[in-house]
């Protein structure tokens, strides 16, 4: 699996200047970024706080 | 017309159509762990979960006992090729707890997972309101989990479709189709649709779990899923898993029906996502049924294809046909949604779902707008844009690389299904369905298809349906023999059809007996 990955790599690579860092004509507008401040605050308080432990211990077996 | 066909005569000015009634359903593995003290494997956590759910309902209800499933009729390794495919059947599935609940779902342990099989839904939005409830199953699961744990430890689950580590399970789709189409014709058009369809089913991911790509190569991603594929067709679903699956277990009279087994997308926690995705795919494969789809768009390398699209912000970067040509997903979808509305003005909405199915063109239609001008005029709507936009946010806030740690945490927790802790839940998502019935839905049946019968069954009589499964229901009534009860036909058994006959029997004995001289 690895190599055919490998093989592939090419490709990939190609394309990562490609991938945009954000979607296309991204709004910036006063009213957006006050909603996601308020979000950002509501967040925060809900936020795991051991963040890399948090990720850390999330370790899954494959399924279906 | 087609013999075998289970419509009524069509509408005047209406072609007759092939396309079955489109009868959905949604399985979806959710991700599990135990979080504080004490030490647990998946496999145990989970069996744990649904026990401890189970064993609830029969503290709640005295009368109500668990319901097994029966395996009889299962034969997840029958290849809708026939049997010359090349795949090796899939390795036979060690089945743990096992449980049939009164609104039809199947909810059982599936390797080391939960998982919940929504009853078989008659239109899109009753598949979002069914994933709904399964949601609410799961999150009372959690609950009832506690009281066996040991203090300050509990089961958390998480409605997403990888670990960040490589490892995937899957939320798997059904789709009721008619035996007669030839299963080559599904792949090309059901492959275009699956590629193409990403940018509204994805759940959104950071970085890449694709072999030899990191964050740095690809930051975020559409899905979630995209990463896991490496087939075009196949019978796997564990192991170099295929863009269309060829698992052909009907579960209905195989005369007359197959069912799509559609592995490809991500769970969705926007009902938006999940209703478009269900949708979408019925006016899809309603219309390969009918011959309604002129335009094919075979990819040069579909797995590729997948993963582009899914890496691919910008959304306009064109796929490399077969033929040479180029094509953007956003222009398969607006061919697939020009070609459903035509398809639709011949047909009818009958077969995908009456109302619902013209609120799928509607909304289809919406999102394909809002996603040219600005995708992120979405984030009230779609899992990715949601998810994308509160990464976004965190990321300016705090100046952080799209690798840390912080923000992974948060990518995790947006599929989080604690309510205290979901950031999906906060996301100001769109809702499609009240709470009223969605907590509803947790124990009644959809009524429009046989997972009426089988909900008002284990209702009225858990005590004497000794198996259950999706085409039959078998009964002790203290007789010799147990009574199997066929169900080989999904849109069957409905509450319009045995409503009356259910509430006329006090016992099934009673109802045996009338079904017997029906």
């Amino acid at each position: 699996m690895a190599e055919r990955e490998q093989k592939r790599k090419p490709a990939p690579a190609r394309s990562t200047e490609e991938v945009a860092e954000a979607p296309a004509g991204t709004d910036t507008g006063e009213k957006l970024k006050a909603d996601i401040d308020d979000l950002l605050d509501e967040i925060d308080e809900v936020l795991e706080s051991n963040a890399e432990d948090f990720v850390r211990s999330y370790v899954q077996k494959g399924g279906e | 017309m087609r013999s075998g066909s289970l419509d009524p005569a069509p509408l005047p000015g209406r072609v007759p159509r092939v396309a079955q009634h489109k009868v959905l359903g949604i399985e979806t593995e959710y991700g599990i762990v135990q979080r504080g003290p004490g030490e647990s494997n998946p496999v145990t956590a989970s069996s744990l979960l649904i026990n401890a759910y189970l064993s609830d309902l029969e503290r709640r209800d005295a009368a109500s006992s668990t319901v097994g499933w029966d395996f009889e009729d299962e034969m997840p390794g029958n290849d809708a090729r026939g049997t010359t495919g090349p795949s090796q059947a899939p390795e036979v599935e060690t089945h743990l707890v096992n449980a049939v609940l009164t609104n039809g779902a199947r909810y059982y342990v599936d390797h080391a997972h939960p998982e919940l099989s929504t009853p078989e839904c008659a239109d899109p939005l009753s598949v979002v309101l069914y994933d709904r409830a399964a949601e609410l199953i799961l999150q009372r699961s959690m609950a009832a989990a506690t009281r066996f744990l040991p203090e300050g430890s509990e089961l958390v689950v998480y409605k997403n479709n990888s670990d960040g580590k490589g490892n995937s399970y899957g939320c798997h789709e059904n789709y009721l189709m008619a035996r007669s189409v030839p299963f080559g014709r599904i792949v090309t058009h059901a492959t275009a649709h699956f590629v193409s369809r990403q940018i509204f089913t994805g759940s959104g991911k950071i970085g890449s779990e694709a072999p030899g790509l990191s964050v740095r190569d690809v930051p975020f991603q559409l899905t979630q899923r995209a990463d896991f594929f490496e087939a075009e067709v196949g019978l796997e679903t564990t192991l170099k898993r295929p863009i269309v699956n060829t698992r052909d277990e009907p579960h209905a009279d195989a005369q007359k029906y197959r069912r799509l087994h559609v592995i490809s997308a991500d769970a969705n926690c926007s009902e938006t996502a999940t209703f478009l995705k269900v949708g979408t795919t019925a006016f899809v494969l309603a219309m390969v049924e009918d011959e309604a789809l002129p335009r094919t768009f075979a990819f040069r390398s579909p797995v590729e294809a997948m993963r582009q699209v899914s890496y691919d912000l910008s959304l306009g970067k064109p796929i490399e046909l077969a033929d040479g040509s180029t094509v953007t997903a956003l222009e398969i979808q607006w061919e697939h949604l020009d070609r459903a509305r035509k398809w639709a003005d011949a047909h009818g909405f009958d077969a995908v779902g009456g109302s619902a199915g013209e609120q799928v063109l509607q909304t289809w239609e919406q999102v394909l707008t809002d996603m040219e001008a600005d995708p992120m005029r979405l984030a009230d709507r779609l899992d990715w844009v949601a998810k994308y936009r509160i990464l976004s946010g965190y990321r300016e806030r705090h100046d952080l690389d799209w690798g840390d740690q912080r923000l992974a945490a948060l990518a995790l927790q947006y599929h989080d299904l604690r309510p205290e802790r979901s950031l999906a839940r906060r996301a100001g998502l769109v809702r499609l369905t009240d709470d009223a019935d969605v907590e509803r839905a947790t124990t009644e049946p959809p009524e429009d298809t046989r997972a009426y019968f089988r909900g008002r069954c284990l209702q009225q009589w858990a005590e004497s349906v000794v198996a259950a499964n999706w085409d039959s229901l078998v009964f002790d009534v203290g007789g010799d023999a147990l009574r199997r009860v066929p169900m080989m036909e999904p849109l069957r058994g409905t509450r319009s059809h045995v409503g009356t006959l259910l509430d006329e029997c006090t016992t099934p004995a009673d109802l045996l007996s009338r079904l017997g001289g029906a």
